[in-house]
């Protein structure tokens, strides 16, 4: 089966999941975007590549935070870009999904930004839109967060340069995550030879080591020498769906508090896909301690994405 | 009219023959078999010459879409489907809307079906009144309207008291009721295998217990009752074991698989292909090679094409929102054969689990060309290899993941009651 | 007809020769990857240029982005000096149709706004498509179009030019 990320020439022409691209590809995309964090800590964060290029941020699912960011890398390429919030326009009036593209489609789209509450959701569009559009899917339901699994690679990258030595721990709800999923298959194609997943059994998905991980339930043992810690947010609503008692159990147990995080190697450092759950997931101290690294992720997804939407855009 | 089949190659397994023989049919039925019955003088020939000569193929489960969802299928195109399919009986679930609870409805149904001639539709009542679980239907005046069984449709009977109540009362006059064995709770929103590719792809799993929970409360309910159980669309390893245990303890229980799980497994459903979104869902590749073993050893009585046409609209939408269903009245055929020549199990075996074996389980005379009895006939071209595709398929719909693959098998003729009605060619 | 390729070290040393006169403790040198960076690199050495050297990659700003895509292999751009009212002396190896020239300086301008900017070259080898033209040149050479003329380094740091296919 053709992959369908990829054009007739092999080349990227959208960007839907980290699953089945080759290493060659990430490490491309993380080259690319260095280059563009030099851009934007210039005093003129923009450079022409999209000049006249539209791209459309389809949200069918809210999400301001990971909005914007696409907005700001979008308009640091100098491309045009129009916000659609979906959740509340014609999508509700009884439109279908590929309706609603095709609409899009007439008005001179050249990349749409889809995020969806529904798992292959980006992957229907791409399936459907002419040959000269491109797909960046901005998180599909729980099955893939691609720019976010980039972004946390970069990172990585940037603080531990050899991801064949390192030892990385996923903790928290990695059931519902499309952000564990990303990161997982990113780590594990750029040779990682340590991958955990920790968290309470009912958040861990049926058949997680075949995705190449090591599953634990107690936190103590899983973080035990890791050089990178990410912790996961909590939502509210997986205590309602009878897989978690309560918030404060969890921390408890499954929060990263310093001593917890004393287990791992003393330079380890600590992620979050954000927003924090303070006191859920993660202790203040931790979260504004040294060790965290929370605010580079986002200074680096602005480059990352700006990188994923050149290549694309130019193939 | 008199029909003479001639040159072709009879398979009957109700009478486990497989021969070179000619088949005489007049005035609706079967004349005779290999010899012409003095004096007969045949109206019609048909060279069934390098072609297979069967009885007309039984479907335990097609939806006709009739009553009520008239926008995606019609009882005349898919019966049309039907006879295309070579399929002369098939039951239909009572999932229709209104649900098939009442006399008039199942009576209007049949006849319906018996103007339109193209095939014997068998409907299985609902066991619960609207499906809601709660109160029971009257199974004996539903019978009397014409219903060879009683089922929950997939719609879950969470309450075991309400499940208890309505095989006793069935036991009473000895009717089959029809399960699909799946927990609701545990089924809930889950829309494929709870397994690596579920994980994988980030899709709400249904996992393998679900099943066998719901088979371990029937079987339990079974012994208590004495009732007759037909276990609709296994999916799992597990639950096939369960009833070779069950049939070793000589509980009166039978099941059939749909013809997608013959084949299929999690792995096609690739890119999120809502063509494989089916219920009960694809499961692991061991689970579907239990399936196949099970079809074999009989432990698997039937084979059925759970036909569910769909409009395509509905299937181009996120997995998890499209709707669940496969298309199957024309691929009944063409699938069984396929699992036979993977398998290596004589035609005759495999045609039984089409034939012979639902009409045990509908129980009705079909399924075997005996003299004196009703001539529902198939021929076919075992060799014949055809692509599924969206034009050559006559139901309204056109939603399986087997388009634009080769299949085996080529309906030439189909007759119902000695009358053809339908044939190759003939659009 | 090949033609013969001068000797791209006695050229620097040309270039050195034109450019000595206008050099002030102030004068900035920004080369363009990769082979006006090499060239850069001696100049820089040879003039005693105080200010750090200034490279640039143009992959951001390139003309023919919607043909040919982004360049696999892209190096940071790096501009280690206030822009605003420098004089500039840009670097490039081969002076061909202005389009590489023309992306440096949009880029250039997307640091500050320099007080002027001159063009230094190793081979001016005509067929501009863009009104550019360089103030300090090595040689200048016929090239037959539909030919590459690239600058090389060999192990030992000394500059080759060839002529691709």
């Amino acid at each position: 089966m053709r992959n369908p990320q990829l054009n007739d020439k092999g080349e990227l022409q959208h960007l839907l999941t980290i699953e089945g691209l080759p290493r060659e590809t990430l490490t491309h995309i993380l080259d690319t975007a260095t280059s563009f964090v030099g851009v934007t800590a210039r005093e003129v964060k923009k450079v022409p590549l999209l000049r006249g290029k539209s791209v459309f941020n389809l949200f069918f699912e809210n999400s301001t935070r990971t909005r914007t960011t696409f907005e700001i890398a979008a308009k640091r390429l100098s491309a045009d870009v129009i916000n659609l919030n979906i959740a509340v326009s014609s999508h509700t009036k009884g439109e279908t999904l590929l309706d609603t593209v095709d609409n899009l489609s007439a008005m001179h789209a050249d990349m749409f930004v889809v995020r969806h509450a529904e798992s292959g959701a980006p992957h229907l569009i791409a399936g459907h839109v002419a040959s000269h559009l491109h797909v960046v899917n901005a998180g599909d339901g729980r099955h893939a967060h691609p720019t976010q699994g980039l972004l946390d690679l970069y990172t990585i990258r940037h603080y531990k340069k050899d991801f064949t030595r390192l030892s990385v721990a996923i903790v928290g709800d990695i059931l519902h995550s499309r952000v564990a999923r990303s990161l997982i298959h990113a780590l594990t194609v750029m040779g990682t030879p340590d991958v955990r997943v920790i968290g309470p059994m009912t958040l861990i998905p049926a058949g997680a080591e075949k995705l190449g991980v090591k599953v634990f339930y107690d936190l103590k043992q899983g973080l035990r020498d890791v050089d990178v810690v990410v912790m996961l947010r909590l939502q509210s609503e997986r205590m309602r769906g009878a897989l978690l008692p309560s918030a404060q159990e969890f921390f408890k147990y499954y929060g990263l508090t310093p001593e917890r995080l004393a287990l791992a190697k003393p330079d380890a450092i600590v992620m979050h896909p954000g927003p924090l759950n303070r006191g859920v997931e993660i202790d203040s101290a931790v979260a504004d301690g040294s060790h965290a690294v929370i605010l580079s992720q986002v200074t680096f997804g602005i480059a990352v994405r700006m990188a994923v939407m050149s290549i694309l855009a130019g193939n | 009219m008199k029909i003479h089949i001639k040159n072709g190659r009879l398979i009957d397994p109700g009478n486990n023959l497989d021969v070179r023989a000619d088949l005489f049919i007049a005035a609706g039925k079967v004349a005779a078999v290999g010899r012409a019955p003095a004096g007969f003088n045949a109206n019609r020939v048909i060279d069934a010459a390098g072609l297979v000569v069967c009885p007309g193929l039984i479907d335990l489960a097609a939806r006709l879409r009739e009553p009520g969802y008239e926008y995606k299928a019609t009882l005349e195109s898919e019966m049309l489907a039907a006879a295309a399919g070579g399929v002369t009986s098939l039951a239909c679930p009572p999932d229709t809307e209104p649900v098939l609870d009442e006399p008039g409805l199942v009576e209007m149904l049949k006849h319906r079906a018996k103007t339109l001639n193209l095939a014997h539709v068998y409907p299985v009542g609902a066991l619960t009144v609207r499906l809601a679980g709660e109160q029971l239907t009257e199974m004996a005046e539903l019978r009397d309207a014409g219903c060879v069984g009683f089922s929950h449709a997939d719609v879950p009977l969470q309450d075991n008291q309400v499940l208890w109540r309505a095989l006793q009362y069935a036991a009473t006059f000895g009717f089959r009721v029809w399960l699909r064995p799946q927990d609701g709770y545990l089924a809930k929103d889950g829309v494929a295998h709870d397994g690596e590719v579920a994980t994988r792809l980030g899709l709400a799993g249904i996992p393998a217990f679900a099943e066998t929970i719901a088979i371990a409360t029937i079987v339990e309910t079974m012994r208590a009752t004495g009732a007759r159980v037909h276990l609709c669309r296994l999916s799992t390893r597990d639950g096939v074991d369960m009833v070779r245990a069950a049939k070793r303890d000589g509980l009166p229980i039978s099941c059939d698989i749909g013809i997608h799980h013959a084949h299929l497994s999690e792995m096609d459903l690739g890119y999120f292909d809502s063509h494989c979104h089916l219920q009960p869902p694809l499961r692991s590749a061991r689970d579907r090679d239990a399936l196949r073993e099970g079809l074999k050893d009989g432990t698997i009585d039937a084979l059925c094409s759970d036909h569910t046409p769909v409009d395509e609209d509905s299937k181009l939408l996120p997995f998890a929102e499209s709707e669940v269903g496969a298309t199957g009245l024309e691929l009944l055929l063409p699938l069984t054969l396929k699992w036979a020549l993977e398998m290596k199990i004589p035609l005759v075996q495999a045609l039984a689990r089409i034939t012979k074996e639902p009409a045990r389980i509908l129980g009705v005379d079909a399924g075997h060309l005996s003299e004196g009895h009703n001539a529902d006939v198939c021929v076919f071209d075992a060799e014949h290899y055809g692509k599924v595709s969206v034009a050559a398929l006559k139901s309204q719909g056109k939603n399986t993941p087997f388009l634009g693959i080769e299949l085996p098998g080529k309906v030439c003729y189909t007759l119902l009651q000695g009358q053809v009605v339908y044939e190759a060619g003939n659009g | 007809m090949t033609p013969v390729l001068p000797d791209p070290e006695a050229l620097c040393a040309e270039l050195v020769l034109q450019l000595k006169p206008q050099v002030t403790a102030d004068t900035a040198l920004v080369g363009i990857h990769t082979g006006g960076v090499w060239l850069a690199e001696r100049l820089h050495a040879a003039l005693g240029i105080a200010l750090p050297l200034g490279v640039l990659d143009i992959s951001f700003y390139r003309d023919d982005f919607d043909k040919t895509g982004l360049h696999p292999q892209i190096k940071p751009s790096q501009i280690p000096f206030e822009v605003n009212g420098r004089n500039i002396v840009l670097v490039d190896d081969v002076l061909y149709t202005g389009r590489t020239v023309r992306g440096a300086m949009n880029e250039l301008f997307d640091y500050g706004r320099p007080a002027s900017i001159s063009l230094a070259v190793l081979i001016d080898r005509g067929g501009r498509e863009l009104p550019v033209a360089a103030e300090y040149i090595g040689a200048r050479l016929e090239v037959p179009s539909g030919r590459m003329l690239v600058l090389d380094r060999d192990e030992n740091g000394k500059l080759r030019l060839k002529l691709d296919a």
